[in-house]
């Protein structure tokens, strides 16, 4: 019993370190390779290559001071950061990161909680993220945080009927709501769900992009109109939280979409070399943080009644017709 | 046993807290807050009988996506705290509330007295599941495409009513605000007219 405390509480540290340590250099990724894109250097000053910028940028952040204003509503205003930050880590508790493996002779799964309704968790979890835009948006006693905010719930609430959705065909093949069963369906490369619901991926990745407030879909936070949206008035810690926070969503999703359409860790070799699990889930999961950022780099924003029309005219439409078609397709 | 009885307590107890906070408290959106601890602690009452499925789709449909409706609506109106909404004038309308609540306790009696009315009536003896596979995704399934079929689409047919209607009143209201508009046009342009002249 307490040899199994002891083990969980080894894996949620470790989790927790692996995923906070990818955020901080999904930023750096971010800004390399954006400046790549547009013919600039991007950091270099901190360490070589500019590889110790995150830490710099943690540390300057943890030591500003942290401005409160007057008119805001204190205790929504603390929560909201802390609310906006935990589902998107939240997550990482049922997402399988590699093979099961025997360590010093005892089994262990390389999952923080195996459960048999997994899917449903990660969706439920996913869509309490919003919490922390809607209340720090609300709360701050400004216009431009409401009205980004009001944006942003308004966004979410469309795509998040057509994210569901983009799964629900990868869930009538593979007949299970569990990752682990998932990941154990698509064992060779032909079985990944990506080849059987092309569509549901398209649906997926779009979607997910939208759901995380990500360009082309940024218009919570767009700077030319809004400032910076919901999180205008927040500084210091406060601010950094929904930055970490955000990208950690990213990664979250990008996690879980390797787990439905890309076949988790499973790759070549896995058999004889356990530990190559945790590459090929990290291979999979940076190129889903390339196609994001490269997006971010290529896409212009969205006029907010183009996101409206694109979410409820042809996402969904869209949506709806892949379930039906592969429903119909499954029963015969 | 012990901690199952611990956690129905106090999952039990910060549900009907946050029930009662939301309807007591003055602020819209801290009543919203409430409410969705109210759905939360309700959720793990769920998780505790073993009906996993429902426990999340309470969570995946009450708390993600008709509280941010909510919450959506009370930004929307920018309703803060401390507004008086005014007293209902017609005695009826004031009145109606004991009613209902005082059916609904009537209900709850009947089904709490009707589900124990087993040997075993303690508040142990209700926890952990009724049948083995109670609650899971299958189960739910099966009884919402058999069993309860007819209600279960009656239901689907009743919200798209819902839907329309709210759509239709929606319509009517801008073109009321059309006509407004049109009168509004025309009687500046005879104003402006009558400058020019």
């Amino acid at each position: 019993m307490l040899e199994m405390v002891i083990i969980t509480l080894l894996k949620i540290i470790a989790v927790l370190a692996v995923v906070l340590t990818g955020c901080a250099y999904s930023t750096y990724l971010e800004r390399k390779v954006v400046a790549a894109m547009q013919h600039r250097i991007g950091p270099s000053y901190a360490g070589p290559y500019g590889l110790l910028q995150p830490l710099a940028d943690a540390v300057k952040l943890m030591f500003k001071e942290d401005i409160i204003p007057d008119n805001v509503e204190r205790w929504t205003y603390a929560m909201a950061p802390a609310i906006s930050f935990i589902p998107a880590l939240l997550t990482f508790a049922v997402v399988p990161f590699g093979m099961d493996m025997t360590i010093f002779g005892r089994e262990i799964k390389m999952v923080l909680s195996d459960m048999n309704v997994g899917v449903l968790f990660v969706f439920a979890i996913t869509s309490m993220g919003i919490y922390g835009i809607v209340l720090a948006g609300w709360s701050s006693g400004s216009k431009y945080s409401l009205l980004g905010s009001i944006r942003s719930s308004a966004q979410m609430i469309s795509y998040e009927i057509s994210y569901g959705l983009s799964i629900v065909g990868v869930l009538f093949i593979a007949n299970t709501l569990s990752l682990s069963e998932l990941i154990a369906q698509q064992e060779t490369i032909l079985d990944w769900f990506i080849f059987s619901q092309p569509v549901g991926f398209l649906l997926y990745v779009t979607c997910a992009v939208a759901e995380t407030n990500r360009a082309p879909f940024d218009l919570p936070e767009a700077e030319s109109e809004l400032v910076a949206g919901y999180h205008t008035e927040y500084s210091s810690m406060r601010f950094s939280m929904f930055f970490i926070g955000e990208y950690a969503n990213m990664l979250a999703v990008s996690a879980v979409g390797t787990v439905f359409f890309l076949g988790g860790w499973q790759g070549p070799f896995t058999e004889q070399v356990p530990i190559l699990s945790f590459v090929w889930f990290f291979v999979k999961v940076f190129m889903f943080m390339f196609v994001y950022i490269w997006l971010r780099a290529t896409f212009p924003r969205f006029r907010y009644d183009q996101l409206m029309n694109f979410g409820w005219k042809i996402l969904l439409p869209l949506a709806v017709v892949n379930t039906v078609v592969t429903g119909f397709f499954v029963v015969l | 046993m012990t901690l199952d009885v611990a956690i129905f307590f106090i999952s039990a107890i910060v549900a009907v807290f946050g029930a009662t906070m939301m309807i007591t408290v003055r602020n819209p959106v801290a009543s919203v807050l409430y409410l969705l601890v109210s759905f939360a602690a309700q959720a793990v009452l769920f998780i505790q009988l073993g009906a996993l499925f429902l426990g999340v789709v309470l969570i995946i449909v009450y708390v993600g996506a008709i509280l941010v409706l909510f919450l959506f609506v009370v930004m929307l109106l920018n309703l803060r705290g401390g507004e008086d909404l005014g007293q209902p004038s017609r005695p009826m309308s004031r009145f109606s509330k004991y009613l209902i609540g005082a059916l609904l306790l009537v209900e709850l009696v009947f089904v709490i007295r009707g589900s124990a009315g087993g040997t075993d009536q303690t508040v142990t003896g209700m926890m952990g599941p009724v049948v083995e596979t109670f609650g899971s995704v299958q189960d739910v399934g099966m009884l919402l495409f058999t069993t309860y079929l007819y209600p279960f689409e009656l239901t689907g047919v009743l919200l798209l009513v819902a839907i329309v209607g709210a759509v239709v009143i929606a319509k009517r209201e801008t073109e009321r605000e059309a006509a407004q508009k049109k009168q509004l046009v025309e009687e500046r342009g005879h104003s402006s007219e009558e400058k020019v002249s």
